[in-house]
């Protein structure tokens, strides 16, 4: 049974400021956006996203993604493991260069790859004369974003191990099984809704992510933009209801992951009692 | 722990077959143009015709990409690496730092082409809204108190530093070149600046999206392009009794089209843009053309107004960079 000793009103009061908070500054802007998509019809809202630089657009957000996330995950995995399972010597070290990309502005992590890869940069010159393009061309992009969602997977990974302990990896391997399969059978099955949780987050945040990538992507038409820059293209030509058209993918995908999230979240829980 | 597993093989297969895709997709003929702000419009149009005419003439299908941003910041991106065939600037500035800092191209750029490597002009004007609610007819209405001016960034912009440089050259002639006085004279206008976007464009958007500001100063092309694109009656020009004349230029990026192997294209691509045909896409796109046949044809679109330019009025664009741009230089000091 619960125990309430609050009088009705400051509950009622605080309820009404959360969903009001809720209501102006999530739901609304929401709203916002598939109303100004739609503004101009649907004939106009499909006309957007078949644009031609529009499914470029897409595909690179796609691509970027699909690299990213299984790069995230792998390391993910391999440092949440090392960090909980093992003591080494700069195991504090790692874990804050984990949190790096998450204390650092976007436009810095831009910067730097622009710096590392750039033509004026360190190793810029020696890329040119081997004809390797890496800023302002698409794996630029993927070394943004990798740099931007690489907390994700391994940040959610971390506080479950390391909950876990490593008493069942301990049974497993005196009952004979190798660490091979110790890691495939005992490890993995534990932690598999908090790397599904991680990637749910890896995902979301590298198809929006908008700062770095703006940095290095150069704004082709067509060929270096990703969704996210897209909508600013489209906005910046006055065309507000196709770039709000290809918001509301964004928009959507937002939602999807939302609704993703909140099952994972269940399991989540379910598995801890 | 079979599935975890099939996921990752299909993870790994996704990743072949966009690595592979990606791989493909490059093996085409393209240009790239690095452009400012408020030319979308002209190069999309642009880009259509030189592709139609470079198919009847040799024979090849070329597709023209284009990037835009304020000038300034797309030569920085040319110079950090972005690879474009052709750079179409704001100013001459921009390509000479280019061309300074990099051996992209030869510093003698500006000669290789017609009337200094610009084959359209432009001029900068007031976008005032409907029925001039602030009465704001020149620059000396720009720096009375409670009159709201849009201008971009001229640290990033080009558009940005040829409005400054035209207020600042409206402010000599008034004061008979008294520099101290010119500059309390730009300090003011910038006093009531609210916001300073990065780029034309985003200037733009600020006063006719967010509707933010009394008075836009922007390039004559971009406020035709609202006046007759985005709010019909809405908007008004007003010709300042003197501005500037804006020559926006155009380069090769040599050691760009040699990797590329896109000399001949590029080229032919620059030299169109002076043809008729380049011309009459320029003048309809609101860019006041150099060719006299199309000048003539399109004179009722264009108001005459007295002009200054940046060799006669600020010794060119290397003097004028340097005294009010660099740091510490007149726009730091009043900023």
């Amino acid at each position: 049974m619960q125990v309430r000793t609050e009088p009705r009103i400051v509950r009622y009061v605080l309820i009404t400021i959360a969903l009001v908070f809720f209501g102006l500054f999530l739901v609304l802007p929401l709203v916002c956006v598939f109303q100004n998509a739609l503004s101009k019809g649907w004939v106009v809202y499909f006309d957007a996203l078949r644009h031609p630089d529009a499914l470029a657009a897409m595909k690179m957000t796609m691509i970027t993604a699909l690299i990213v996330v299984p790069c995230n995950l792998i390391f993910g995995v391999a440092a949440a493991w090392a960090v909980s399972k093992f003591d080494f010597k700069g195991k504090n070290l790692l874990l804050s260069f984990i949190d790096l990309p998450l204390s650092v502005s976007p436009v810095i992590a831009g910067l730097i790859f622009i710096l590392l890869f750039g033509a004026q940069g360190v190793l810029g010159p020696w890329l040119i004369a081997h004809n390797i393009r890496i800023v302002f061309a698409w794996p630029g992009i993927i070394l943004a974003t990798i740099f931007v969602t690489v907390p994700m997977v391994a940040r959610e990974l971390i506080p479950i191990m390391k909950s876990q302990g490593t008493e069942e990896e301990e049974a497993a391997l005196t009952l004979g099984a190798s660490g091979w399969k110790t890691f495939w059978m005992v490890s993995i099955p534990n932690i598999r809704w908090g790397i599904l949780y991680g990637v749910i987050l890896c995902n979301a945040r590298a198809m929006g992510e908008f700062g770095a990538v703006s940095v290095v992507s150069g704004h082709i038409r067509g060929l270096t933009n990703t969704m996210p820059l897209h909508v600013e293209i489209l906005y910046n030509e006055y065309q507000s209801a196709a770039a709000f058209a290809v918001a509301s993918i964004l928009a959507m995908l937002a939602i999807v992951t939302l609704i993703a999230k909140s099952i994972v979240e269940a399991n989540i829980r379910q598995g801890q009692k | 722990m079979r599935s975890f597993k099939a996921f990752l093989l299909l993870m790994g297969v996704f990743w072949g077959v966009s690595v592979i895709t990606l791989a493909l997709a490059e093996n085409k003929v393209t240009l790239l143009n690095v452009s400012y702000d408020p030319t979308r419009e002209l190069y999309q149009a642009f880009n259509n015709a030189f592709a139609d005419h470079w198919l009847k003439e040799a024979g090849t299908t070329v597709v023209v990409n284009q990037s835009h941003g304020g000038s300034g910041k797309q030569a920085r991106s040319v110079i950090d690496g972005l690879e474009a065939d052709v750079v179409t600037l704001a100013l001459a500035y921009d390509i000479d730092a280019i061309a300074e800092k990099t051996n992209l191209l030869p510093k003698g750029w500006q000669a290789r082409l017609p009337h200094n490597s610009a084959p359209y002009t432009s001029t900068i004007v007031f976008l005032v809204r409907k029925g001039n609610p602030k009465n704001i007819r020149d620059w000396d209405d720009l720096a009375k108190s409670g009159v709201s001016v849009i201008t971009p960034n001229p640290k990033t912009s080009g558009g940005a530093r040829w409005n400054y440089l035209a207020a600042w050259g409206h402010a000599l002639k008034k004061w008979d070149n008294d520099e101290n006085k010119a500059k309390e004279f730009v300090a003011a206008i910038f006093k009531n600046v609210p916001v300073l976007d990065s780029g034309a464009r985003g200037s733009t958007t600020t006063f006719v999206e967010r509707k933010i500001g009394d008075v836009l100063i922007a390039w004559e092309n971009e406020a035709y392009l609202v006046l007759n694109q985005l709010g019909k009656g809405e908007y008004e020009i007003v010709m300042p009794s003197l501005s500037i004349l804006a020559e926006p230029s155009v380069a090769l990026v040599d050691k760009n089209v040699d990797r590329h192997g896109t000399r001949k294209v590029a080229e032919a691509y620059l030299e169109y843009l002076y043809s008729e045909e380049g011309q009459e896409i320029a003048a309809r796109n609101y860019y006041r053309p150099r060719l006299q046949a199309v000048a003539e044809k399109y004179a009722a679109q264009f108001q005459s107004v007295n002009l200054i330019t940046i060799d006669e009025a600020f010794g060119g664009w290397q003097k004028a960079q340097k005294t009010h741009f660099s740091d510490n230089g007149t726009f730091d000091q009043i900023y």
